[in-house]
């Protein structure tokens, strides 16, 4: 246990100093790369939570295709050269850092007050592909009907995607 | 140092989800602004499928799959917008482009 809580306090570190890196850095190519590097250490997490499947998806879907896309449009569109005017200038700053402040010490309140106590006697849910896939396909949850409505989003998207990026002839 | 507990993942959350937040409000590359709101995504799902493990439910991680999915959606769409954008204006700042109309 002792490894493990280790190893979570470096991992968190590195994940925030990653973030941080995604915000603070004017270069949009690391910024995606350091994205990358927040989402391999949260499927770390999602591993060490027991949510095997979750940890695989975030590593397949985010860490490599939803990124590879974000890494493909700032190369198309020629953005990877940093731009000393890409952060909002006058008073947004200090206003959306104020406000950033002020939610993550709502949400931290909220956190450790309405936070009930370790069960420790629950037996341990396991993330494998066998148990998702008996949850998402059992009728008695909600999560079949919800499962069949994204197909029709991704469908929705890919349609959406093709039309709106093709060039218009007029 | 004791064990590592939900509280521990929340809180971690809730400091991924405002750096993003700050992300969102002072960037004006909107495709960096997209990467601060993938961001805070991947905060409420660490939040989730910390929860569902506290609470001895498989529902968060069901919950961040299709959070996951949303977002890949999500994401194919506010890209080709982008693209659609810069080809008829030249220009993605976030301050320009205040129209929908092309």
């Amino acid at each position: 246990m002792q490894g493990n809580s280790i190893g979570f306090w470096i991992l968190a570190a590195l994940c925030i100093f990653a973030a941080v890196q995604v915000v603070a850095n004017r270069n949009p190519v690391r910024s995606a790369l350091a994205l990358v590097g927040v989402m391999c250490c949260l499927s770390v997490f999602y591993f060490a939570q027991g949510a095997e499947f979750v940890g695989a998806v975030q590593l397949i879907v985010y860490a490599g295709a939803i990124m590879v896309l974000f890494l493909f449009v700032i190369m198309l569109l020629n953005l990877g050269a940093p731009n000393p005017m890409m952060d909002r200038v006058g008073l947004s700053k200090p206003v959306a850092l104020l406000a950033s402040a002020a939610l993550l010490g709502s949400l931290a309140l909220a956190g450790a007050l309405k936070m009930a106590p370790d069960r420790v006697g629950k037996s341990p849910v396991s993330g494998t592909v066998q148990q998702i896939g008996y949850a998402l396909f059992d009728p008695g949850r909600p999560w079949l009907f919800a499962f069949e409505l994204t197909s029709v989003l991704l469908l929705v998207g890919v349609v959406g995607a093709v039309v709106l990026a093709q060039r218009r002839s007029d | 140092m004791g064990p590592i507990t939900a509280t521990h993942y929340i809180g971690l959350s809730a400091i991924l989800f405002a750096i993003g937040a700050v992300g969102v409000g002072i960037k004006r590359n909107p495709i960096v602004i997209f990467m601060c709101i993938e961001l805070m995504l991947n905060a409420a799902n660490l939040a989730l499928v910390a929860m569902g493990k506290h609470l001895g439910s498989i529902s968060g991680q069901m919950m961040a799959i299709f959070v996951m999915a949303v977002a890949a959606a999500e994401v194919a769409i506010g890209l080709g917008i982008i693209v659609s954008i810069f080809r008829s204006r030249e220009t993605i700042d976030i301050d320009e482009v205040n129209l929908l109309k092309l």
